[in-house]
């Protein structure tokens, strides 16, 4: 038995609407993409969605008192409320090096938690 | 106060189109090239936009705001391009002929050469007047604040636009409340609605008083349906309880005519209402310089070479009109730097023919508006309202046809015209007409 599924694809701000036939975890077809990022994400959905996460860490003695961070690559993101929890219960020294890795495999998604940008001291 | 300082090319605003504008400027051969900024450092509101989403035309990845930032001051940074931080430019003079040229614009009106001078206060140097032989506009754009709504009821606190709630949330590590609604489908309400989410805030629903979404649908899909934030369209907040603090908002239906249905009010309890209603080019310093405003765009009027109704006066970005993209920023942001460069160096003569661009059929705003046809050109445009089906966009006469699956408000759309086919329009054709019909 197949399955019609829909979604909008988020990898670029174009926004494709994807009909996608699928058959248990099987993709049988993607359409309505206008590139092939359209049915990677549609795979990637179908499999086990997948967002870059990004949120910020408090910081001592910097010119900010929080940094932004993302997640080097995409999480699962059935993952992403515990990632936040993880990532708020943080606190980083200033300065911050734009890329440097403040979490190491958050909540064992195989992902690092990076500074994206630079912070120095206040 | 000290003597005037010259530089070749001025830049106001040190976010992407600054940025973009400095970078090109210096590589186009102008010698001081220096971008003004009000900040302590440069980047702008992308500072703030700790997202992902950016960057994926210009570096070919998905980078978020500060990423996009610190490759762009580091390339301004490698050019050479000269940065004037914790600097506010507080008064644009209109361009005068220079001291010695005659007064008659007449006479020869290429020779004619005007200066721009404007004046900048910071800490350590006071006012300062500075002239340039040419000038980018870089400001960007405001958000629409709560007293242009004209909402009823009381004024409590816990009202704010999106932005300076992404501003409190991402860089000062404030939450600005704990039970949030947001009016208006704008890009960073629904960012926001995510970010308070995954902060801690219960986020009750986004509102939106016309039939369609304003910012693009792949937040809707990453920001709302990804978390299960309900959005209701054809929804306006109309009314603010609460004394002190914000206990509620009224929310009521509106019709096709966009008043609302009697009956459909409701009270929403929330201790915070962001405003995602509209971004407004900010152009004070323009309007003081005299330079012509399009009031559909809210931005100048420009031509390809991003060049205003003052000569010497360039602009960029979303001062000149709302873009969706960063992308889009910086690629406009590098148009208006390198043709500013050449002006500052003497080498863009002014054009001997002009092509007005009209908005036609379901055309709601379009920049740039002038064409000389001197060069390629990539015309921004919005659409009136929503065509969910087979459509055509085209630009007449005969300079562009291109068939489209959908055309929506929310999503920009762009016509690439040559400067070949602009040149060999019939000498008698003084205007392009951009439109928009359905198949």
């Amino acid at each position: 038995m197949s399955d019609v599924k829909k979604f909008l694809c988020v990898s670029c701000p174009v926004g494709c609407s994807l009909t996608v036939t699928t058959e248990g975890t099987q993709v049988l077809s993607v359409e309505g993409n206008s590139c092939p990022l359209g049915e990677k994400y549609a795979r990637s959905e179908v499999a086990n969605p997948v967002r870059t996460f990004t949120s910020t860490v408090r910081v001592r003695g910097g010119s900010l008192p929080v940094c932004p961070v993302r997640s080097r690559t995409p999480l699962p993101l059935s993952k992403v409320f515990e990632a936040a929890r993880e990532i708020a219960a943080l606190t980083v020294d200033a300065p911050i090096e734009i890329g440097a890795t403040l979490i190491k495999n958050v909540c064992e998604s195989g992902s690092d938690i990076v500074a994206s940008r630079s912070l120095p001291r206040k | 106060m000290s003597a005037t300082r010259h530089v070749d090319v001025a830049i106001v605003g040190a976010g992407p189109a600054g940025l973009a504008a400095g970078v090109a400027a210096r590589q186009e051969g102008a010698r001081s090239v220096v971008v003004f900024e009000r900040d302590w450092e440069p980047g702008g509101i992308l500072q703030q936009c700790i997202h992902p989403g950016f960057g994926l035309h210009t570096f070919g990845e998905e980078l978020t705001g500060p990423e996009y930032v610190h490759r762009y001051v580091t390339r301004a940074r490698e050019a050479g391009v000269e940065f004037d931080l914790n600097t506010m430019v507080f008064q644009l003079d209109k361009p005068a002929p220079k001291d010695g040229d005659k007064d008659d614009e007449d006479e020869n009106e290429n020779k004619v050469e005007k200066n721009v001078t404007f004046w900048t206060m910071r800490p350590e140097r006071g006012i300062e007047r500075i002239e340039a032989k040419s000038l980018v506009l870089a400001m960007g754009c405001r958000e629409r604040p709560a007293g242009a709504l004209g909402i009823a009821g009381s004024r409590p606190s816990g009202v704010y636009t999106a932005g300076t709630a992404q501003r409190f949330v991402n860089m000062e590590g404030l939450m600005p409340g704990t039970k949030v609604a947001i009016m208006g489908t704008g890009d960073i309400g629904l960012i926001m609605a995510r970010r308070m989410l995954l902060e801690g805030a219960d986020v009750v629903g986004v509102f939106e008083i016309m039939p369609w979404v304003s910012g693009l649908r792949r937040n809707i899909a990453q920001c709302l349906d990804d978390f299960g934030i309900p959005y209701y369209l054809n929804h306006s907040v109309r009314e603010l309880r609460g004394r002190g603090r914000l206990e509620g908002v009224g929310v009521v239906e509106v019709g096709p005519d966009r008043r609302p249905i009697p009956g459909s009010e409701q009270f929403v309890a929330c201790d915070t209402l962001l405003l995602a209603v509209g971004l407004i080019p900010e152009n004070e310093l323009s309007r003081m310089a005299g330079i012509e405003i399009e009031p559909l765009t809210g931005g100048p009027v420009v031509n390809e070479f991003m060049q205003t109704s003052e000569a010497c006066v360039f602009a960029a970005g979303n001062v000149v009109v709302v873009y969706d993209l960063v992308d889009f920023v910086s690629r406009q942001g590098e148009r208006a730097g390198t043709y500013a460069a050449r002006y500052a160096l003497g080498r863009l003569e002014k054009t001997k023919r002009e092509f007005k661009v009209v908005p036609g059929n379901n055309i709601r705003i379009l920049s740039p508006q002038i064409l000389t046809g001197e060069d390629d050109v990539t015309v921004y445009l919005r659409v009136g309202t929503p065509v969910e089906g087979k459509c055509r966009l085209y630009a007449e006469p005969g300079l562009f046809s291109q068939n489209l699956r959908y055309a929506r408000p929310g999503e920009m759309n762009e016509i690439k015209l040559s400067a070949s086919k602009l040149k060999s329009l019939a000498p008698d054709v003084t205007s392009v007409t951009i439109g928009l019909e359905i198949l």
